[in-house]
């Protein structure tokens, strides 16, 4: 799921009031800016954050900056996501290592937060760009976090100082300042010292931190923090910049469908930059921040770059290659059906990347009904036929299709749908190989997605009368029909909404992979 | 312990009930508190109104009054639930879930400690099969509490075997309450979630479930309501624990956690010790919200 889905859907239902409307009275405003205010704080963004967004917000929609290319939904959409990008940092800040190595990395935070699974990501993270980094066992608080750490290293592969057995003895500020020293010696080139989480209101700890700090005069702190916490993450924050004024802040559990407005908090009230980002339990679920994407993220324009990388990742360009000639050839079988399909949750949970697909915020209950698993049901169909029916549909009979049933644990219908949803997804295929528009029955189109027009139209209502933005759906409806059939190397950055042409163009993720998601909605 | 910023919403509410009297930025002040204390938007529209008839109704113009209804309404709404803990089965079985990072395992040492000191012979599960070191962490805890362990036998093992080895241990040994701790999940997994339904199905085979306690981090802001709804629906929760109130937050949404779905709270954590976890009693929690 999108991290901000649920802001964004809030976000798009004010808006929609909005776009009936011609033009932007103060009233409107207020309404707004209301709806705005509730929908932040129901994401846990901080009150006075809060208090001081709207207020910019208001003020600019209200005063003379107005652009009169725009209608006044995407004048309120614009200003909101530039004040959104500005609050969470702009552009997205790096790691910044020290000219004479070692680099040393401080993470810090609250209990519970994820500081230990997020240096053994980091440490592998690093380790992935031929760094030979060093994990420091500093948290002798909590019972068995050293030998937590010591895991954790194992599994990352890297190297690990922990000379203290913890359990709450030894010096965590003896351990910090030792570990330098013995990464000099042995020629580690970055040290991470994990510490043990703390509350922000506990002197004696907050006091410890800061020597820690002192000891190891590191070039990065990182301040860890749980994207579920809510108005606290203010006071928290604040007490860990005065505690160990960190330099940067990594948000974890951002899998969760915590709204993170964690994130706005942190940001706004300390001025330092999100610089990662921790997606999953995994090691590998870990990946650098991006503040214009998730500022499109909350706006409901998709986190369509992420989604692209992606579906790239997991399709293999060949693959994709040969797939495109079935269709056209018309001999797409059940089999190519079930490849592509297992290709497809290669990508990562289908929920997860539909959740980033612009305009899906609006398809939330959809989504949630999505049962994932129905996924591997469809496997099990697939697999119980013999190799034959799965090369041609047509064997299928009715006798052939109860020994299917039973042999997959279905009922007759759920095969019977199934064969309908590959027929019609062959021939939908077929169309879109030789280079037309798909027609896709059921659900209508997904915004966004297929070509502009639909899309435009469904976002905005396409009886504008103004002259820029039947321009944009016109240039959107060009791009639109010629679909390409594979993915789409975008650059760049996120996309503002008040550009209609902006999404359509990158958008497109390949259409095979979109269709699939239909068929899997369709159902 | 060094010197704490009392756990209350007092600090912000002090400036407003000294006032002589309750005029516009009353309101305004009460509804800022709230919202910071993590009440949310809904409860905090509610309570406000609540609070402004109920103010219209008595003609009081004095912000003790006022005070004094803000401490009963929140102990009201607070103490609609049964807040007791239901262990009379042998063995009682304990489940023990929630989100990662919330406290789950800390919160079972205390629990096998605080029921130590009922004279209750305690086994734990060590069903944490995920997380690296959760078992030694757990074992520390028990030795701690003085209660026996179950841990897995081999690396990876599946949680409902080890849950279902616990209990076989605590019929054997005639051990009064079993407590299993569980890997920490996020709410989004159904992978996971589905993991639970199928160690409490399991337990069932052997003993009836006494109790499920979902964990709850104070710090946590509106996200707590979906928690807890996900872990109703595939756990069967029976009661809350509310972890890290030694800290600032104020764990406000417990109410709409509560009200919505009608899961008291039963036990509360404030600290890192064996010794900080309490029962809930709904007066003094509100009493110390309020002040």
């Amino acid at each position: 799921m999108a991290t901000f889905g649920n802001l964004s859907d809030r976000l798009a239902e004010t808006f929609k009031n909005l776009r009936t409307k011609g033009k932007l009275s103060p009233a409107d405003v207020d309404a707004t800016v209301r709806e705005i205010r509730r929908a932040l704080l129901d994401a846990d963004v901080a009150l006075e954050v809060v208090k001081d967004f709207t207020g910019k917000v208001r003020e600019r929609a209200l005063g003379d900056e107005v652009n009169k290319a725009l209608n006044p939904a995407q004048q309120v959409v614009q200003i909101v996501n530039e004040e959104l990008v500005a609050i969470l940092g702009g552009e997205a800040r790096r790691i910044q290592f020290a000219k004479k190595p070692p680099t040393v990395i401080m993470l810090a935070g609250l209990q519970g937060a994820g500081k230990t699974t997020l240096a053994g990501k980091l440490a592998k993270w690093l380790a992935k760009d031929n760094h030979t980094p060093l994990l420091v066992a500093a948290d002798l608080q909590r019972p068995n976090a050293v030998n937590q750490l010591q895991v954790v290293a194992g599994q990352a592969g890297v190297a690990v100082f922990a000379p203290e057995p913890g359990n709450g003895t030894g010096n965590p500020v003896k351990v910090a300042k030792d570990s330098i020293k013995f990464a000099i010696d042995k020629q580690y080139d970055v040290v991470i010292v994990d510490t043990a989480g703390r509350l922000g209101v506990d002197a004696d700890m907050m006091k410890q931190a800061s020597d820690i700090r002192k000891a190891v005069d590191p070039d990065e702190v990182l301040f860890v923090i749980d994207a579920m916490i809510g108005q606290d993450a203010v006071a928290t924050a604040k007490a860990f910049q005065d505690g160990v004024d960190f330099t940067g802040v990594v948000l974890t559990k951002l899998d969760g469908d915590a709204r993170g407005g964690a994130a706005l908090s942190v940001a706004s009230v300390t001025g330092r930059p999100i610089i990662f980002a921790s997606t999953g339990e995994s090691l590998d679920d870990f990946e650098p921040f991006y503040p214009d994407r998730m500022a499109s993220r909350i706006l409901d324009l998709g986190d369509i770059l992420t989604l692209i990388e992606q579906a790239q990742s997991a399709f293999d360009e060949g693959e994709a290659m040969k797939m495109a000639e079935k269709f056209a050839t018309d001999t797409f079988t059940l089999e190519d059906f079930l490849s592509q399909m297992q290709q497809l949750r290669g990508a990562g949970s289908i929920k997860k990347m539909m959740g980033m697909l612009p305009g899906m915020g609006g398809m939330k209950q959809q989504l949630e009904n999505f049962d994932e698993r129905e996924i591997v049901r469809t496997e099990a169909i697939i697999q119980s036929m013999t190799k034959a029916e799965r090369q041609n549909s047509k064997l299928l009979n009715g006798s052939r299709r109860v020994r299917i049933a039973k042999g997959s644990g279905m009922t007759v219908t759920d095969v019977n749908q199934l064969v309908q949803r590959f027929e019609q997804a062959a021939k939908m295929m077929k169309t879109v190989a030789k280079g037309g528009m798909p027609n896709i029955p059921g659900m209508g189109p997904v915004p966004g997605a297929h070509g502009g027009r639909k899309q435009v139209a469904k976002k905005k209502g396409s009886k504008s009368g103004n002259p820029a933005k039947r321009a944009a759906e016109d240039a959107a409806r060009a791009a639109g029909i010629k679909p390409d059939a594979a993915p789409v190397t975008a650059g760049g950055s996120g996309f503002g909404l008040g550009l209609g042409k902006g999404k359509s163009a990158p958008g497109a993720p390949s259409e095979e992979e979109l269709a699939s998601l239909q068929k899997f909605l369709g159902r | 312990m060094a010197e704490r910023t009392p756990w209350s919403l007092s600090g912000a509410l002090r400036g407003m009930f000294t006032k002589p009297t309750i005029d516009a930025n009353t309101w305004e002040d009460l509804e800022d508190a709230l919202l910071k204390a993590d009440f949310g938007p809904d409860v905090t529209d509610s309570v406000v109104s609540d609070l402004r008839a109920k103010v219209d109704r008595f003609k009081t113009t004095d912000p003790k009054d006022l005070q004094r209804m803000l401490r009963e309404t929140m102990e009201e709404r607070l103490s609609r639930l049964d807040t007791t803990l239901h262990l009379s089965e042998r063995p009682a079985v304990v489940l023990v879930v929630g989100v990662n990072g919330v406290g789950k395992t800390t919160t079972i040492g205390k629990f096998a400690k605080f029921l130590a000191t009922y004279g209750r012979t305690v086994v734990i599960g060590a069903a944490d099969t995920f997380r690296a070191a959760a078992v030694e962490q757990v074992a520390t805890w028990a030795e701690r509490a003085g209660a026996a362990i179950v841990r897995p036998q081999h690396e990876g093992q599946d949680p409902a075997s080890v849950a279902f080895q616990t209990i076989e241990f605590a019929k054997l040994h005639g051990t009064e309450i079993v407590v299993i701790d569980t890997a920490g999940r996020l709410q989004t997994k159904g992978g996971l979630m589905d993991e639970l339904g199928k160690i409490r199905r399991v337990i069932e085979k052997q003993a009836p479930v006494a109790e499920v306690l979902l964990v709850l981090d104070a710090t946590t802001g509106q996200n707590g309501l979906a928690q807890a709804e996900a872990f109703i629906q595939h756990a069967g929760v029976t009661g809350l624990v509310l972890t890290k109130l030694d800290g600032s937050a104020k764990a406000g949404f417990v109410l709409a956690v509560q009200e919505k779905t009608g899961i008291p709270i039963k036990l509360i954590g404030q600290g890192e010790g064996i010794n900080d976890l309490t029962g809930f009693t709904p007066h003094v929690f509100a009493q110390n919200l309020v002040g």
